[in-house]
């Protein structure tokens, strides 16, 4: 029973493909795969957005989105009728057509990275062989478009924007990347699926074999969701849009759909990127522990994902957004450092063949790292009450 | 250590989301339409007519005095005089306007009218909820819409009421005991005469 509801997609798309004659099969074959996803996927983005609302309304003591529907959870559609029935405004000097494609070239690697998560037991679109290189490839190309959008509207804010954007995401691309590398050193694969695989399975303690119950995951697992957040532009490092000081950054010029596009588009990057830090640290769709194994993988993973959503939300909520330089401080001085050393932990770990003494090398060689590098950050810093000195 | 401020602040903001599931305190929301605030005795939006008695034209205070049309910093108020009279509350033969007209996208609730108007005819309202579809004709109030009764003024500022009603009683008592005393004072004059010709 439990296996029939854990495969009941992987069966339903079987079924449907029996019933269509084999010249069609490739084509049906593929169309089935993805438009599940461009159905789930935007359509969680729109709980998402009235759910961030309502946690940050909780978390400021505030009602949140509550007239639209019960308790305001159909707020999302108003929204997106607002959004499509609003005018569509291109600036006079900008450069229309790369204005046009800016919005589409950002939502189409947001949706293609979807292709190599695997969002249940057999659920996964394409399992090849360099899954996590597709992805970080595929996920680059948002710096383009993101570029493309604020050089195309010829406004000084959205220039500023998008310089922003692209100094921030490269400067946590390499951290991002640092950190999953680990994992494929652990594993010895590119492929998704072999990574999740090689979770399986409980330790003697009742703990899943996760990666990130590791030292060197765990360390791996917080570098990979920080350098996320900044990727996925989000507070504390919304910078290139930072409302309060170029009012939205690279996409002031957009309006209406274009605009929602933009949005949709960050919220996809951000479920992807948590679905690769799931795949990656936290067992894919395995499930915690053994006497749950009865709840259908793909139930677990997206369980996972909505955690890891409220987590962004929760920072969202506590941290206020960073300065330029603080940015790039924690990206070069601590983030890279740190994924650097914890390669060689992880390095430490593998040929210890884990155990005790591996655990214990792996702890030491992170730990001793993250207090010193944390000293360092914090050195230069003179934390007190600031003064004023008024004229007299 | 780094990161210990993340995990404060994380506390702190985990500490108010759940605090606001729990106690009612925490959200300072007053959820509007359907409930309200209750408002403060000295609430003021804009300003409104006051009549007394029961038709509303005829019991108007107004004089068509005009001090408050040319008070008026914004110049919001419109007056026209009527050319025919009608007693007032103490029955003196007054001008009436004929058009009293206030555009309220143009006040700006100083109160300056209520101040200088010597017949406390004109009062500030509490009425907040003006919206309208129509900006210009919609917000252009003629007399009809500007007249209330006394009681709601009573209802919308009791402590100021009290006071302008006591001072109009007052006022009223001296016209009247006036009125009376010119009345016995005319009747006295006309019965002597009949009382002296007996005499002569």
């Amino acid at each position: 029973m439990a296996e029939t509801i854990d495969q009941l997609f992987v069966t339903l798309k079987h079924w449907l493909m029996g019933l269509t004659p084999e010249r069609w099969q490739p084509l049906i074959s593929a169309l089935l795969s993805v438009l599940p996803i461009l159905a789930v996927f935007p359509g969680l983005f729109a709980i998402t957005t009235v759910l961030e609302r309502k946690g940050l309304g909780r978390i400021q003591n505030r009602y949140g989105p509550n007239r639209v529907g019960p308790f305001g959870f159909l707020q999302f559609v108003a929204d997106g009728i607002k959004s499509l029935t609003k005018e569509d405004i291109v600036p006079r000097a900008a450069d229309k057509v790369i204005h046009f494609l800016a919005p589409l070239m950002l939502v189409i690697p947001a949706f293609l990275v979807y292709a190599v998560l695997p969002f249940g037991r057999n659920m996964v679109v394409s399992d090849f062989d360099a899954g996590i290189l597709f992805f970080f490839a595929v996920g680059a190309a948002v710096e383009l478009s993101v570029f493309m959008a604020g050089w195309s509207s010829r406004n000084k804010y959205s220039l500023l924007g998008a310089m922003r954007a692209i100094a921030q995401m490269i400067s946590y691309e390499i951290p991002l990347i640092l950190s999953a590398v680990t994992v494929i050193m652990i594993v010895g694969s590119l492929s998704t699926v072999k990574i999740v695989e090689a979770q399986a399975g409980y330790h003697n303690i009742g703990l899943p074999n996760w990666f990130v119950f590791t030292p060197w995951g765990f360390v791996g697992f917080s570098l990979f969701m920080i350098a996320a957040t900044a990727e996925s532009n989000r507070s504390p490092f919304d910078l290139p849009e930072g409302e309060s000081e170029i009012i939205a950054g690279y996409y002031i010029e957009y309006s209406g759909f274009k605009f929602a596009l933009f949005f949709l588009a960050e919220y996809l990057g951000l479920f992807a990127i948590s679905g690769l830090g799931i795949t990656l640290f936290l067992g894919g769709w395995h499930a915690p522990f053994a006497f749950l194994e009865f709840v259908p993988s793909w139930i677990w993973f997206f369980a996972k994902l909505v955690a890891l959503i409220f987590g962004f939300i929760w920072i969202r909520g506590t941290l206020p957004r960073l300065r330029m330089d603080q940015l790039m401080n924690f990206a070069w001085k601590f983030m890279l450092p740190m994924a650097l050393i914890n390669i060689v932990a992880a390095a430490v770990w593998h040929f210890m063949r884990g155990g005790y003494e591996g655990w214990f090398a792996s702890l030491i060689l992170v730990a001793g790292p993250y207090l010193l590098l944390g000293r360092g950050l914090m050195s230069g810093q003179k934390l007190e009450k600031r003064t004023y000195r008024y004229a007299e | 250590m780094l990161g210990e401020g993340l995990i404060k602040g994380m506390a702190v903001t985990a500490k108010n989301f759940v605090g606001s599931y729990v106690s009612k305190d925490r959200l300072p929301t007053i959820q509007y339409p359907e409930e309200r605030q209750v408002l403060q005795e000295a609430v003021r939006q804009f300003p409104f007519l006051v009549f007394d008695g029961n038709d509303p034209m005829a019991g108007l205070r107004c004089v068509a005095c005009q001090i408050c049309e040319k008070e008026c910093p914004p110049k919001c108020i419109y007056i026209e005089k009527s050319k025919d009279k009608k007693p007032d509350h103490i029955g003196k033969p007054q001008i009436y306007p004929a058009k009293f007209d206030i555009d309220l996208s143009v006040c700006m609730s100083c109160q300056i009218c209520v101040e200088v108007c010597p017949f406390e005819a004109i009062k500030m309202d509490t009425d907040f909820e003006l919206s309208t579809s129509d900006r210009f004709g919609g917000l252009l109030v003629n007399k009809h819409q500007l007249a209330k009764p006394n009681e709601y003024y009573r209802k919308i500022h009791p402590t100021e009421a009290a006071e302008v009603d006591a001072r109009l009683d007052a006022e009223k008592a001296k016209a009247d005991a006036k009125k009376a005393d010119a009345e016995t004072k005319a009747k006295a004059a006309a019965t002597q005469p009949t009382a002296a010709t007996p005499a002569k």
